[in-house]
Order: C-alpha cells, then sequence, then structure tokens
C-alpha cells in the first residue's frame, strides 16, 4: 500500500513537470509580447528586463499593425463565429428533427449527403466554393455565415439526428394531442430537451470557425475584410519586415479570450469535443 | 372528453408526421438551400472542373482525363504525398503511444488529475496559423544560435511539425482514451487482481483489448488529420526550403498535400487550375476513404454496445 502510494506521488511529480513543460510555449508568447524586437530571435527564453522590456509598446504598434486596425479584425472574426454559430444551431436543429420525425426519401437522401460530406476535405471544393460565394454575394462578414452553414451543416445535422432519434416519440405525440402545431412542438417541448447535444455542437463550431483561416481567406474580399487569423498570417507572410515583437503581442491578444472562454466552460468543450470526435 | 372528440384528437398524433412535413420550407429548406450553396453545388462543380480546362469556373472546355496525368506526373505532388504519407505515420505513433500514456495515468486516480487534464488539452483550443507561428519563433530561438533556422533545414521542418502537432494533439486523443477507460468496467479489472494478475498483465490482458475501439478511433483520426494539414504547415515552414530541379522544376520539401493543392491553385499560373482541381479531387478519394473507413469502425462498435 505504502509503495503504491509513493509511486502515485512520483507521478504526480512527472506530470507537474510535463505540464510546465506544456505551457511554455504560452509563456514564452508572454515574454515575447513584453520585448523589443531586436531581441525576441536572440533571447528568445529570457524575461524582458533593463533594455529588452518594450513595455505596452508591441501591443500599441500592434493595434495598427499592417495599416489594418486589429480591432476590425478582432470584430470581424466575434461576429463571424457568433452569426454563424447562431444560425447553424438552429437551423440544423431544425431540420435534424425534421429529417428524423419525416424519414422519408427526400429527407434521408439529405442526411446521408450530410454524412458524406464529413469526410470530405475543404481543398475539394475550395476553389468553386470560393467563386460560388463571390456570385452570390456572400463575401462579406454579414454574409458569409451562409457559407459556414452549408459547409458545416454535415457534422451538426449528424449529431444532433443521432440525439432527436434517441427521444421517445410520445412526447411530441402528447404535445400533439394538446393541439400544438409542429412549430410550437418544436421550439417548446423538442427544442429544450436538445439543450445537451446544443452546447457540444455549439461549442464545436465557435472553435471551428473562430480558427478557421482559409474559407475566410478565400471567400472574404480580402482588401475589406480580414479576420485575426487571415490578420496574423497577413504580418508573417510578408517576409522581411516583420515585427516578432508586435506578432506576439497580437497572438497574445487573440489567445486571451480563447483561454478565458476555455477556463470559463472546460467541461462542456471537454465533452463536446469527444462528442465530435467522428469527425476530428 | 366524448368519444368522437378523442378520436380526433388521436388521429391528429398519429398525423405528427404528415404535419411536419407540411412545413418543409421552414424546417429543411434554410439548411438545404445552404447545403446546396456551400457543399453540393461546388463539390458536383469540381468533379466536373477536374476534367476540364479552365481558368475562372465559366471558361471551361472537356479535356478528359489529361488534368489527372499532369497531375500524377506533376513531381511536387508525388513528392508532397510521400510526405504527407511519412508524416501522418510518425504523428501516429508520436501522438497515440503518449496520449494513451498519460490517460493511463490520469485515470489512476492521481491527485490534480483534472489540473493536467485542463493544461494538456488547452493547445487544441488555438488556431493552426497561431500555433505554427508560435511555435516558428520558439524554434528559430533556438536555431539561431546555430545560425541555421527552421526554414533552411527540411529536417528540421519535419520534426519541428511534429513537435507542433503533438503539442496540439496529444490533448485531444487523452481525452477519448480517458473516455474509453473509464468505459472498463471496474469488476473485470478486480477479477485480473484477484486471479493474481500484475499492473502489466492486466494493461495488455484486460484493458488494452477493452479500449480497441477508442485506439481505432485515434488511430484513423491521426493519419486523416495528418494528411488533411494545412494551416500549421503553411504557418512553420510554408513548405520551405525549395529545392530547384535540374529541370528547372522546383520542388518544396515540406509541402504538404494540401498546401501542395493550394499553391497549384493559387500560386501557379492560371493554366495549371485544371491540374489543381484534378489533384484535390484525388486528395478527396483519399481522405474520404480513410473517413468512411473509420466511421464503418465507429458504426459498428455502436452496434456492439
Amino acid at each position: 500500500m505504502k509503495k503504491q502510494q509513493k509511486s502515485k506521488t512520483i507521478l504526480t511529480v512527472v506530470l507537474s513537470i510535463i505540464s510546465v513543460i506544456y505551457v511554455l510555449p504560452v509563456v514564452a508568447v508572454v515574454l515575447n509580447s513584453f520585448k523589443l524586437n531586436t531581441y525576441v530571435k536572440t533571447h528568445t527564453f529570457a524575461i524582458p528586463t533593463g533594455e529588452m522590456w518594450a513595455g505596452f509598446s508591441n501591443f500599441i504598434k500592434g493595434m495598427t499593425f499592417g495599416n489594418y486596425p486589429f480591432v476590425k479584425s478582432a470584430s470581424y472574426s466575434l461576429l463571424i463565429t457568433v452569426v454563424s454559430t447562431a444560425l447553424i444551431l438552429l437551423f440544423t436543429s431544425m431540420a435534424a428533427w425534421f429529417i428524423a420525425r419525416v424519414d422519408d426519401i427526400v429527407s434521408r437522401a439529405v442526411y446521408y449527403l450530410c454524412v458524406f460530406s464529413m469526410v470530405v476535405p475543404f481543398q475539394m471544393v475550395m476553389f468553386t466554393l470560393s467563386k460560388t460565394a463571390d456570385n452570390l454575394h456572400l463575401n462579406t462578414p454579414w454574409t458569409i455565415p451562409v457559407v459556414y452553414l452549408g459547409f458545416g451543416a454535415g457534422l451538426a445535422i449528424f449529431m444532433f439526428v443521432g440525439f432527436v432519434k434517441s427521444i421517445p416519440l410520445e412526447i411530441e405525440e402528447a404535445a400533439a394531442i394538446d393541439g400544438a402545431g409542429p412549430v410550437k412542438t418544436f421550439f417548446q417541448v423538442v427544442l429544450p430537451m436538445m439543450k445537451p447535444t446544443m452546447i457540444s455542437v455549439g461549442i464545436l463550431e465557435i472553435m471551428w470557425v473562430w480558427n478557421d483561416y482559409l474559407l475566410p481567406y478565400l471567400v472574404l474580399d480580402r482588401t475589406k475584410y480580414m479576420t485575426i487569423p487571415i490578420h496574423i498570417q497577413f504580418l508573417k507572410g510578408s517576409y522581411g519586415t516583420v515585427d516578432l515583437g508586435a506578432t506576439m503581442a497580437l497572438i497574445l491578444l487573440s489567445i486571451i479570450p480563447v483561454i478565458i472562454f476555455y477556463l470559463l466552460c472546460q467541461k462542456h468543450i471537454i465533452k463536446g469535443v469527444a462528442a465530435g470526435a467522428v469527425k476530428g | 372528453m366524448s368519444k368522437n372528440k378523442l378520436k380526433i384528437k388521436k388521429k391528429n398524433a398519429s398525423n405528427l408526421k404528415a404535419q411536419i412535413r407540411n412545413y418543409w420550407w421552414l424546417f429543411l429548406l434554410p439548411v438545404v438551400a445552404a447545403f446546396i450553396i456551400g457543399f453540393v453545388w461546388p463539390f458536383f462543380q469540381g468533379i466536373y472542373l477536374s476534367f476540364c480546362k479552365f481558368k475562372t469556373t465559366s471558361d471551361a472546355t472537356l479535356i478528359g482525363f489529361s488534368n489527372y496525368s499532369r497531375a500524377l506526373a506533376d513531381q511536387s505532388f508525388v513528392h508532397s504525398f510521400w510526405y504527407s504519407a511519412l508524416f501522418a505515420i510518425t504523428s501516429l505513433v508520436f501522438i497515440n503511444i503518449p496520449a494513451f500514456a498519460v490517460a493511463y495515468v490520469l485515470t489512476q486516480d492521481i491527485k490534480g488529475s483534472n489540473i493536467f487534464r485542463t493544461v494538456f488539452f488547452m493547445p487544441n483550443l488555438i488556431g493552426g496559423i497561431v500555433l505554427g507561428y508560435i511555435w516558428s519563433m520558439i524554434f528559430d530561438g533556438i536555431l539561431s544560435h546555430y545560425n541555421t533556422s527552421i526554414l533552411l533545414n527540411s529536417t528540421y521542418g519535419f520534426w519541428g511539425l511534429i513537435i507542433l502537432i503533438c503539442w496540439q494533439q496529444i490533448g485531444y486523443m487523452m481525452i477519448i482514451y480517458i473516455a474509453g477507460l473509464q468505459a472498463i468496467p471496474t469488476d473485470m479489472l478486480e477479477a485480473a487482481e484477484i486471479d493474481g494478475a500484475n499492473k502489466w498483465q492486466s494493461l495488455f490482458k484486460v484493458i488494452i483489448p477493452n479500449v480497441m475501439p477508442s485506439i481505432t478511433i485515434c488511430m484513423f483520426l491521426s493519419i486523416t488529420n495528418g494528411f488533411k494539414l494545412f494551416d500549421q504547415n503553411l504557418a512553420l515552414t510554408g513548405g520551405q526550403p525549395f529545392i530547384m530541379n535540374p529541370d528547372g522544376s522546383t520542388v518544396k520539401t515540406t509541402e504538404m498535400l494540401a498546401l501542395n493543392i493550394y499553391n497549384t491553385f493559387y500560386t501557379s499560373n492560371a493554366a495549371s487550375r485544371g491540374t489543381a482541381q484534378a489533384k484535390a479531387v484525388i486528395f478527396f478519394i483519399l481522405v474520404a476513404t480513410l473517413g468512411l473507413v473509420q466511421l464503418k469502425f465507429t458504426r459498428e462498435k455502436e452496434v456492439q454496445q
């Protein structure tokens, strides 16, 4: 018994060391965002003291870095993520209920097409999709959520249909007997029951859209609209004149909300990710 | 309630299906419309264009299979395929063994296991582009002391990307393994212990066979993720260093499949777009085959349970 206790203590110590190593990259981002640019490459792991210390100048510089205000790309990222996730949650949950309950040839065809779309890599459709989106004027932050709804429908439909099939039909029949129509039945009876799946799907979609680079890069009108990943890629993509300190300041600003979000809804995030593991 | 009324209401209930169907334009149409725009139409147009010569989607003329033969004859594409395959297999090993080990340890009633889980999963939330730049800063911070850079040596580029992907995905696979490990009935482990099995015996004879479904999922996920990798590849090395062939073509030594397709579409001349679309179809067949096999495995597991 005592031996077991001892080996557990050793494991805790080993895991603690690995954990510290694991957070080091993030610590390096924090350190370098307060460091003058010339020291980032030569003293990457040093604590910014004395002449290395840049104060908040990297952050101030980063705000208008690349002739594009960071606040603007952050706002577009937020707008696109919130609207896309809301659209996906509302419309795919409705469609999934329809598919699971009506279960005719059309809804089955839609379902299988959705499942199929989950295994199609983005590169397969990227050229034609960006042209289609362009033609239909879906190339602004206000309209791109339609593209996300279309390309992201697969996983959401798959997860919601799986859930609806697990709820007994009697509950909805009882609502129908009470005289509720399909719209009322869905919004007052079915939707509240879907809450756990809603959270899982919502988290997967938020993580996808917020971090997505290629789809908005190809679809959005780049001269006017950037999201955070596009902005950061744009800064580093122009080789030679990169200000690493300012880039790290922007990277820090972009991961702070993500880490806060993670610490607040950690349980749901881990559960949601495990539920979506079928897609990867 | 009169008998008659009850009959009508019962009929209503059985008509639920027909009633929902009347609202197809509300429930089904929005998703189907967006799905056609965002997936169905681009997908079929993509297949069609892979048999065409085109610069934009409107000037396409059918030319048969020559895009495919050009794609397969393209050295950079073949290189990126083998590079991606090597990467996928290497990452499979270096992600899954530590992920399983950590998951196994964390399910042993260790102090602070929740904190460890939180830490190991954290990198998953950071996007690929940002991850690439964080690690390129770290690698160059080390390599600059030896007067080199991750962009100058393809071996560093390969292992750098492996380290990055391990940092990102070990925590993800760990979560799947933890779920699998927690589903093993405790009496099974207790029985093994009573029968005198030691820790290693119960690991190999009881635990591993029981988490086989999780192992299958994780292996498929690592392979497909490896093949599909784009953002991290673009941000960390962007395919550098480049090698010039005697015939004048360049091979980007650390360029993976997805990035090769992207470069063929957008940075070469517009005349190679047909070739790019053919490459994309080949890529799709590869990834979809892996995905569908995986889906079949997961379905079978659901049936068993």
